[in-house]
């Protein structure tokens, strides 16, 4: 007869057989198996700075600060890093350097598709702005996604910084509730100024089918005049003009009425309908179909963007 | 030309609109409308499944006026009628089973936001399925990424937070190198439409020219994609992401995001740069590999995984590992299986992580092990989808699981000699580590709660929204693994349309 282990208790077979049958508990001893409490049995258990033990985080943080393997853990991770970087450097530069000639008459992205652009743009869009042409017609799709990604950008920005307007008015003193002091000498030049900013930008909306520009350009210039009329007068004079709703108001009407557009050119170039958009006189500043349009409302919905971006990083609303 | 055929374009644009409409919108307006839309595009893929398969043949639809190469263009096929159906519905399903915890979980003037963020990941995901041009698979794959972004975070506690910041850089270190990719692919091929991009790049390999540039647009594209969707060495954002958003979020990220890019990097595998190209870059064999790597080592992980939520997403990494192994036998019945791997996962693990949630709300909502024993009491319904779940992923017979499994076993015996012993090998390691744990899961929830004093939990009644999602998702289950046959003759005309 052979002999019983002394740690039979503790042979893996006598451990799995256990498990098997349900009688230990694999987890016990390994983890945290505190007993619950009211807070953790309610949701999510509510993380509390005062319950930490200053000294206790000290010396962990010095621990962490003197310990030799972390030491050399931190050294070989940078080499690590600095190597591949440079790998992946050299990579690139020996690629580049396979590529083809940028401007090689020869090259292979001189071919049928930028001749089409240049020399039929204009007589299929109208608007003497080739890149007009490009990205808004040719291309409308590709733009509609990308004034989407700026869209989804500004909601993901909300969603981080937003806050009540009874939450600001309530927390106590920080800097993002001060309104800007009042400054006679920025604000005689801000108000000379943000005109002819906001003008600027129009025009330079309005005329992005005949020069270059166009409603992202443009559309920047008139938040940038946001910004600075803001950071000038302070929150409250803006809400005059500018609140949330009209954010809301000018964002929903312009990106709307942009799909609308979309939808109509997609449905009608598919199934071969008619174009009803009269492309008019190119040069013309009301000519190039949908293009002026377009422009418009990109523009509205970049510079409402620009903005947002700008109060929600301030005070966490408009 | 017939009205179906519209139905591809109009489900892109139509989500962007409901994403756009629900920004002044309350919560449960934004609800009910992303609910309607999601229905709708459904059922408009299912319309365009219907019409492809009768008429046998992929067709373009021009977006706008103007034919490609100049305008933009999608492309519908049988594969990408499939895939944009069972994405739909997976969608549709996730955000029913999980939307009374969106409304527990998000702060309520934010609510809309994060249907806006549903209707353009839809819109996105949609448009990466069916698009014909590289350019607009980026600009699609950015707002996939930023709006997975925003559906991690929107929960607003410490760790998702963390979990969404290590998403966000993971995923755009892998855009930027996709991005880098497509520039090098343009600047040698000249064309960004997958056709003449294709034709150019035949002439290139047939010349010889530009071999270096090649071999690196190839490594680049396949490595970014492969981050975002969380290949092995590249999966430590997954658990967090999965693990602490919102349980819709976790479904959707983990069922369709991540499987978006597999879907476009196998279409710029057959549509660009062309399969045969694809193989002697070798690049198969590093996705075969890691593949490999992945399935033990992500099984191993969810074995050690001390919380049900980390434990399924690391399964995931596992999941994902199948898939790309799938991609590195390099042969069509190989690739087939990976793509009907893509649908199983797709539709097992969104009601895993459902039923987990379920699982968890009749346990006091700890998430640990010892307090789930006897969850499969209190909450019936979850404990037998999370049951149905597991046993498809371990891959018991009729269950969709099971067919992956033997669709990769067939599969690998007809590929290069050299990889068939690993892959059986792995295949079988991996399938008992899969029931290792899962069933250890599914064995703790069925254990009654036996001394007193110890926590019991509350029994509860699922909503009527989340018991139809998970039923539906059993059912699609069954589907899947009974009626196989069918699908994967679709997935392999798919292919050969890609071709």
């Amino acid at each position: 007869m052979s002999r019983i282990r002394d740690n039979y208790e503790n042979s893996l077979w006598n451990r799995l057989t256990r498990w098997v049958n349900g009688e230990t508990d694999p987890f016990k001893g390994r983890m945290e198996m505190k007993p619950l409490r009211e807070a953790e049995l309610k949701g999510d258990s509510v993380y509390n700075p005062d319950h930490l033990d200053q000294a206790k985080v000290d010396d962990y943080l010095d621990h962490l600060e003197k310990n030799k393997e972390m030491k050399a853990f931190r050294v070989l991770y940078c080499l690590g890093s600095i190597a591949l970087c440079l790998l992946l450097i050299s990579v690139l530069l020996l690629t580049v350097s396979n590529l083809p000639v940028l401007g090689d008459p020869n090259g292979p992205n001189n071919n049928l598709v930028s001749w089409r652009y240049i020399e039929d743009g204009v007589e299929e869009f109208g608007a003497t702005n080739l890149v007009a042409n490009m990205i808004l017609g040719y291309r409308g799709f590709d733009t509609f996604g990308e004034t989407c990604v700026l869209f989804i950008a500004a909601t993901c920005v909300i969603i981080l910084l937003r806050r009540d307007e009874e939450e600001i008015e309530n927390t106590k003193e920080t800097d993002w509730k001060y309104e800007p002091k009042p400054d006679a000498i920025l604000q005689t030049v801000t108000s000379i100024l943000v005109p002819v900013i906001f003008l600027y930008g129009f025009y330079i909306i309005l005329n992005g089918h005949l020069s270059p520009g166009g409603g992202f350009s443009g559309g920047a210039t008139i938040g940038a005049g946001l910004i600075l009329y803001v950071t000038t007068f302070g929150f409250h004079k803006t809400q005059r003009f500018f609140s949330e709703k009209t954010y809301d108001m000018v964002k929903v009407g312009a990106l709307s009425l942009y799909s609308v557009t979309m939808i109509y050119y997609f449905y009608t170039g598919a199934n071969m309908i008619r174009n009803l958009f009269p492309l008019g006189n190119p040069g013309d500043i009301l000519s190039a179909g949908m293009i002026l349009p377009i422009n418009i409302f990109v523009g509205l919905e970049v510079a409402c963007t620009m903005y947002a971006f700008f109060a929600l990083f301030r005070r966490g609303g408009m | 030309m017939s009205f179906v055929q519209n139905f591809p374009c109009f489900s892109i644009v139509l989500c962007m609109v409901a994403g756009i409409l629900s920004t002044p919108m309350k919560g449960k307006q934004a609800k009910n409308l992303t609910l309607v839309v999601v229905t709708l595009v459904a059922l408009m893929s299912i319309a365009t499944l219907g019409y492809v398969i009768g008429t046998g043949e992929s067709y373009t639809y021009m977006m706008g006026r103007f034919p490609a190469p100049w305008g933009n263009e999608i492309r519908v096929g049988i594969l990408e009628a499939l895939t944009a159906t069972v994405f739909a519905l997976v969608m549709l399903f996730s955000l029913l089973g999980g939307m009374d915890h969106v409304f527990k979980d998000i702060n309520e003037s934010k609510i809309n936001l994060y249907f806006i963020l549903v209707d353009l990941l839809l819109s996105s995901l949609l448009a990466i399925i069916y698009t014909n041009d590289l350019f607009t698979g980026y600009v699609f794959v950015e707002i996939n990424t930023i709006a997975a972004c925003g559906m991690i975070m929107i929960r607003e506690s410490g760790r998702s937070l963390i979990a969404a910041t290590r998403y966000m850089v993971m995923s755009l270190i892998g855009s930027g190198l996709f991005l880098i990719s497509l520039a090098m692919l343009y600047d040698i091929t000249g064309h960004l439409l997958m056709e003449d991009a294709h034709e150019a790049m035949i002439r290139l390999t047939q010349s010889g020219q530009y071999e270096i540039p090649l071999l690196v647009i190839i490594s680049l594209l396949t490595v970014g994609l492969a981050i975002k969707s969380g290949l092995y060495p590249f999966h430590s954002w997954m658990p967090d992401a999965y693990g602490y958003s919102t349980i819709s979020s976790s479904s959707i990220l983990s069922s369709l995001v991540s499987k978006s890019y597999i879907i476009l990097l196998i279409k710029i595998f057959y549509r660009v740069i062309g399969f045969d190209t694809i193989i002697t870059s070798k690049i198969v064999n590093v996705l075969f590999v890691f593949g490999l790597i992945g399935m033990i080592m992500g099984s191993v992980s969810a074995i050690m995984a001390k919380d049900i939520y980390k434990m399924i997403a690391y399964s995931s990494v596992a999941q994902i590992g199948y898939v790309y192994m799938g991609i590195g036998l390099a042969t069509e019945a190989g690739m087939a299986a990976a793509i009907f791997h893509i649908l199983t996962h797709a539709i097992t693990k969104s009601l895993l992580f459902l039923s987990a949630k379920g699982l968890n709300d009749a346990s006091g909502r700890k998430r640990v092990y010892p307090a789930l024993q006897g969850a499969a009491f209190r909450n019936p319904l979850a404990g037998a989808a999370f049951a149905v779940g597991s046993l498809s992923m371990v891959g018991i017979p009729m269950l969709a699981g099971f067919i992956s499994k033997i669709l990769f076993a067939t599969s690998a015996l007809g590929s290069d000699p050299k990889k068939v012993l690993p892959t059986l090998i792995v295949l079988s390691v991996s399938t008992i580590l899969n029931a290792v744990y899962f069933l250890h899961t599914v064995v703790r929830i069925y254990t009654p709660v036996g001394e007193p004093g110890e926590f019991k939990g509350v029994r509860i009644h699922m909503a009527v929204g989340a018991a139809a999602a998970l039923f539906c998702l059993i059912a699609l289950n069954f589907v899947l693994g009974l009626y196989s046959q069918p699908i994967t003759d679709l997935i392999q005309q798919g292919i050969q349309m890609f071709a």
